[in-house]
């Protein structure tokens, strides 16, 4: 039951958004977040919107993905959401006692909503369509230029690398341990709180002996294949930028002008 | 002058409290060019010491282990000896590092500095040498053990070591992984001349090597061709070692008074000799 958890929630298919360069790919969720922040009026954010939508619609990934992905944020829309509603200035629509509703307030919650909304689809949009070692290995190249203020960022990129490739095996572990405890009695379901804590302790005990028995011997195997740091490494798959992903960058950037123009001529929306 | 030679290698563990327990009290071994040998023994006899003396894991107290005349137990030597030989552990699971096929068997090249479109094609190629080509794109976890048993030893294949050692490689095997991994091993052996150094406690592999060393209590107890190490049955069993099952067999008939021609290896040389007595 563990073992069916995903990691990095990677939807395999094939499409313009996954054929992109992971680097391209984060560097654009980055620029769309800020876009969304930057975001004054609702016509400057409906193009912000507008423009994650192009790209959902590109990954060719069904929406019923990104709508699951959504699922867990919901109670934080709601949340925030209520608490605009009745922040707003200006002459009340409706008022009990102290809470009021106002046409500002309203307009700022469903102004706050969307943004979370989109927030979360568009860092969706790069997990579900790139592979994590594709996303590991963009972050190190990313972030090279650090490793010259001597920031381990081969280090940090072969760890990350190392958690993904044994994530599934130590959760099949757990598993396989669990039930090997409860053949023995142990009971995990009942008792409160701490109870159950400490009726992980069993389960967590031998894990961890085996995980370091594991990177004892996966330190033998990488050294006998001769790794010795990131020094003088090279790589099989090596990021190169094709001509479509600089058609995204123009397309980018077209969409980054038009923003500017749409939050300057219209107001801001969102007044305190 | 061979291309493994051992010469009265001692090695000693440090213990608790400054002691010292010496596990292997003088070894001496030459293995060949295109060898094919297994290391047999008991559990603690030092055969997985010798696994990690082979390829500069460990150094020797005393004594030189020698790859292609390189001294392996030199600190300067570490990264060229390990280019030669390359080593296969027991538990399929924790030698790989990727999460994906390709990149773990492209990670022994990538460290070497091998150029992009050079490892491409030798990825490519140990893959299809291990016969694990179709799942290059698959995730270790979900293949079987004796699937990521071969791409561990194609990713030695893609270093284009000279030699394999492999510690065990079918211990935590079912039979049919078993023998995936042996028929692999054989054919690289056969076909690219890749020299084998098997350690394993299973008689039925060590019978398909082309030379059977036999290790007790630190020491080598025996050497030779598979033929002439298992017909000597008691001293094996002196040494509490087994002997292959259809040897077995042949022994105890002959023990029991049964007039048979010769002790058989194999089970198929078995069949064979009792399909011509029963004739």
């Amino acid at each position: 039951m563990l073992s069916d958890i995903t990691l990095g929630q990677f939807f395999p298919a094939k499409s313009l958004m996954h054929k992109a360069d992971p680097r391209l790919k984060i560097c654009l969720t980055i620029f769309s977040i800020v876009l969304i922040f930057a975001a004054g009026n609702f016509f400057s954010l409906g193009w912000a919107v507008l423009y994650i939508a192009l790209a959902m619609a590109l990954s060719k990934i069904p929406l019923k993905m990104y709508l699951r992905a959504l699922k867990p944020i919901l109670f934080l829309v709601a949340f925030t959401a209520v608490l605009n509603i009745f922040y707003g200035t200006g002459d009340p629509l409706f008022q009990w006692g102290i809470l009021k509703i106002t046409k500002n307030g309203l307009l700022n919650c469903l102004f706050v909503s969307i943004r979370i909304i989109v927030l979360i689809l568009a860092s969706s949009v790069l997990t579900f369509t790139t592979s994590p070692t594709q996303l590991t290995d963009a972050i190190e190249r990313l972030l090279r230029p650090l490793s010259k203020l001597h920031v381990p960022v081969h280090d940090f990129a072969m760890m990350m690398t190392i958690a993904l490739r044994f994530v599934p095996l130590l959760m099949e572990e757990t598993d396989k341990i669990m039930s090997a405890q409860k053949a023995r009695g142990a009971d995990m379901e009942s008792g409160g709180l701490v109870q159950r804590v400490k009726a992980l302790i069993p389960v967590l005990i031998p894990l961890f002996v085996s995980a370091f028995r594991r990177a004892y011997d996966l330190a033998t195997a990488m050294e006998s294949r001769c790794y010795h740091g990131g020094e003088g490494r090279t790589k099989m798959k090596v990021l190169r930028f094709s001509s479509h992903d600089y058609c995204i960058i123009g397309s980018a950037l077209l969409a980054l002008a038009a923003f500017i123009t749409l939050n300057m001529v219209f107001p801001p929306a969102i007044v305190r | 002058m061979a291309f493994i030679e051992i010469k009265d290698v001692r090695f000693s563990y440090a213990m608790e409290a400054g002691a010292e327990k010496e596990v292997l009290h003088g070894i001496n071994l030459d293995i060949g060019q295109g060898a094919f040998v297994a290391l047999l023994g008991h559990n603690g006899c030092g055969k997985s010491t010798m696994a990690k003396l082979l390829n500069g894991m460990l150094s020797p107290s005393s004594g030189q282990v020698l790859i292609d005349g390189l001294d392996a137990g030199l600190e300067e030597n570490q990264l060229p000896v390990r280019r030669q030989v390359g080593l296969v552990l027991q538990n399929p699971d924790n030698q790989l590092v990727a999460g994906i096929v390709e990149e773990d068997v492209a990670f022994g090249p990538e460290n070497l500095g091998v150029p992009p479109e050079e490892i491409r094609r030798r990825v490519d190629e140990a893959l299809k040498a291990v016969d694990m080509y179709h799942y290059r794109e698959h995730a270790p976890h979900k293949l079987s053990g004796g699937q990521k048993q071969r791409v561990a030893i194609a990713g030695v294949i893609a270093m284009e070591t000279k030699c394999i050692v492999l510690d065990e490689p079918t211990a935590m095997l079912d039979p049919r992984g078993r023998q995936e991994v042996m028929e692999t091993i054989t054919r690289l052996n056969r076909e690219k001349g890749i020299t084998i150094v098997l350690i394993t406690h299973y008689m039925d592999e060590a019978v398909q090597a082309g030379r059977v060393v036999v290790m007790d209590k630190g020491q080598v107890l025996m050497d030779g061709t598979p033929q002439h190490v298992f017909k000597q049955v008691e001293r094996l069993k002196r040494h509490d070692l087994d002997v292959p099952q259809a040897t077995e067999l042949c022994y105890r008939l002959r023990a029991a008074g049964v007039a048979l021609p010769d002790i058989p290896l194999s089970v198929e040389e078995c069949v064979g000799m009792f399909r011509n007595l029963l004739r």
